[in-house]
């Protein structure tokens, strides 16, 4: 019964039809569609994938809360605050283990073509957990050895081919600071914003590569808490029971700090967003030129329509279908032409651009929003078919 | 409303304008006529007479300034925008240039006449709209875009669109100027037979002389008034 209503209100397909006999036309605005799809997805993309890369590190933290100094304002400005911090932390019932970690930017030599770049070298005690990575406990082991270093093979080429040469058993040794280091193991973290590579050593190594670092300072404290722990009561409370040179908060909220320190203190938020807002508005007056020229192209032919008994709203549902299957078609080419451009990102820059569900459908709902936006601007046309105009 | 005397058109002191203040025209001067149901109607007159103002008036494309134009004992003197709407879906219209959709093949064409039937599936109103195409000899060029058939090709689809919407009154501008003498005759002959077939009245404006004894009446109009019957 229900089918044979359906069958009953189903007539000729002249939306779809009006598009795909003007195939000169409708490449055109797939193009400019899919165009404006793709900077869209670029643009957010950069900028998602540059807000993901600048906390790649601190996601990778085995910690509930953080301790940072009041005055560190991104992992590019780490400030130091002293290390019994995390010891009268530990007095804390909830607290069940602490780790105590020096980030810093130090000098890397590649060792192929003995350049120098600057590394963002983290130390701590091996002994402790720092990733939540199954294997690192047993890479972490061979640091308790002196000068060791473990490298990141997501960091950018230009630090050499360490982890091939090292995976092909050879003898990695370069300097660091300018002392002599080995490596000694391979992470995976992923370059940032702020940092082209890192590498993990022990605190001992870490304070003999960095001597001006003022002893028993540390730039992050990770804490650990009893499970099922209550973590913003224990936030608030040791903010009160430490002092002032020292900041605690959640590995959440750490990892928003420092996402917020990208979005509100520099202008990458703003460049892509409005890269993103420039695709959207191009997108825009294509559809509308196709549309409204559509529309006026096929006047006679609405205005005959009209006359034949169809109503003004009935026409106004095939421009506005026009717009809907002009979106789709756009959307497609777009989705994978942007999966395409991403993978090329990601291996060009190592950043970690991905096609997110959020961001799919928000450039989804752009390019609808586009195409029913101009399919209605260009509707205003459709009040110039005069069926009386046509005898 | 009861259609009361049964006529498909009754005209009672018509009056239309063009224009305003020193421009403007009396088009339609006080003009009374009737149509029939099944009746034949042919007007002629000289062009800028009035004759597709008129016309234009009786399909409910234009709103009426003076005086009584039923169709289908519809008044249309002050009838609104959805009225007159509606009361579309009732009449064929033919027209000078075919006005088909150059998008749309003959068949499809056809059914967009035929969509406008409500209560039947898809299938049997494209069954209609192969029918109707049948009916007019085009049962060949079904699935053809207007582009590739000749003039009187189209003027065919044309009247089986016009037809397939199963009208009680069909308006037909001219519907032969465009066509060779031979072919303006079928034409007119075939729209005269499918016509009748439907018990549907027609009203044809012309300039065509041959074809004016397809007739039942003939009226002549000029400066906006209907000459009185020779």
């Amino acid at each position: 019964m229900e089918l044979n209503n359906l069958l009953k209100k189903r007539k000729i397909p002249l939306a779809w039809l009006l598009l795909t006999r003007q195939p000169l036309r409708i490449l055109v605005a797939i193009a400019g569609i899919s165009f404006a799809g793709i900077l869209m997805f670029m643009q957010l993309g950069f900028r998602d994938g540059l807000f993901d890369a600048s906390v790649t590190v601190h996601k990778l933290f085995d910690a509930d809360l953080v301790l940072i100094s009041p005055r560190s304002k991104s992992s590019i400005s780490m400030s130091g605050f002293p290390r019994r911090r995390l010891v009268q932390a530990m007095a804390h019932k909830d607290v069940t283990g602490t780790t105590a970690v020096n980030w810093n930017f130090l000098l890397w030599r590649n060792p192929e073509n003995l350049s120098t770049r600057s590394i963002l070298a983290l130390g701590f005690e091996p002994n402790k957990p720092l990733l939540i990575d199954s294997d690192f406990e047993k890479k972490a082991k061979t640091l308790k050895n002196k000068g060791r270093v473990l490298f990141d093979d997501l960091s950018r080429d230009e630090f050499g081919p360490i982890s091939s040469w090292f995976k092909s058993g050879r003898l990695v040794e370069t300097e660091v600071a300018g002392k002599r280091v080995r490596v000694s193991g391979i992470v995976s973290l992923g370059p940032s914003f702020g940092a082209d590579g890192n590498l993990i050593t022990s605190s001992e190594t870490y304070l003999e590569l960095s001597p001006g670092n003022p002893k028993g300072s540390i730039e992050i404290g990770l804490v650990r808490l009893e499970k099922g722990s209550d973590i913003e009561k224990v936030v608030r409370s040791l903010n009160i029971s430490l002092p002032s040179d020292v900041k605690v908060m959640s590995l959440k909220s750490f990892i928003n700090f420092e996402k917020n320190y990208w979005k509100s203190s520099t202008s990458i938020g703003f460049i892509f967003t409005l890269g993103a807002a420039m695709g959207f508005i191009v997108g825009c007056v294509i559809v509308y030129q196709i549309l409204y020229s559509d529309v006026s192209d096929h006047l006679p032919e609405y205005a005959t329509l009209m006359a034949m008994g169809y109503n003004l709203r009935s026409l106004l549902g095939v421009v506005a279908r026009e717009g809907f299957i002009l979106s789709i078609m756009g959307y497609i080419p777009a989705y994978v032409s942007g999966q395409v451009l991403y993978a090329l990102v990601r291996s060009s820059t190592k950043l970690p651009v991905e096609m997110s569900f959020s961001r799919a459908s928000i450039i989804f709902c752009l390019i609808l929003f586009m195409c029913m936006g101009s399919a209605i601007a260009a509707m205003k046309k459709l009040a110039d078919a005069d069926p009386a105009e046509i005898f | 409303m009861k259609n009361i005397n049964n006529n498909t058109l009754n005209i009672a002191s018509l009056n239309h304008w063009y224009g305003t203040g020193e421009m403007r025209r009396h088009v339609i001067q006080s003009i009374s006529m009737k149509i029939s149901p099944g009746e034949v109607v042919l007007l002629t007159g000289p062009s800028g007479c009035g004759k597709t103002t008129l016309l234009t008036l009786i399909g409910a494309l234009r709103k009426v300034q003076d005086g009584d134009l039923k169709v289908f004992g519809k008044q249309l003197f002050g009838a609104s925008r959805k009225t007159r709407q509606n009361l579309r879906k009732n009449i064929g219209m033919i027209f000078q240039g075919h006005n088909l959709l150059r998008c749309l093949t003959a068949e499809q064409n056809v059914q967009m006449g035929a969509d406008l039937l409500n209560g039947f599936s898809y299938k049997a109103r494209r069954a209609q709209a192969r029918e109707w195409l049948r009916a007019v000899g085009l049962e060949d060029h079904l699935s053809k875009l207007p582009h590739d058939l000749s003039g009187g090709q189209k003027q065919r689809v044309a009247i089986a669109r016009a037809l397939a919407a199963r009208p009680k009154l069909l308006l037909a501008d001219e519907p032969t100027s465009a066509l060779d003498s031979s072919t303006g005759r079928e034409i007119v002959d075939l729209l005269k037979k499918l016509a009748l077939e439907q018990s549907c009245s027609v009203l044809m404006v012309t300039h065509d002389p041959r074809i004016l004894d397809v007739a039942d009446r003939l009226l002549r109009m000029e400066d906006g008034q209907i000459l009185p019957s020779v």
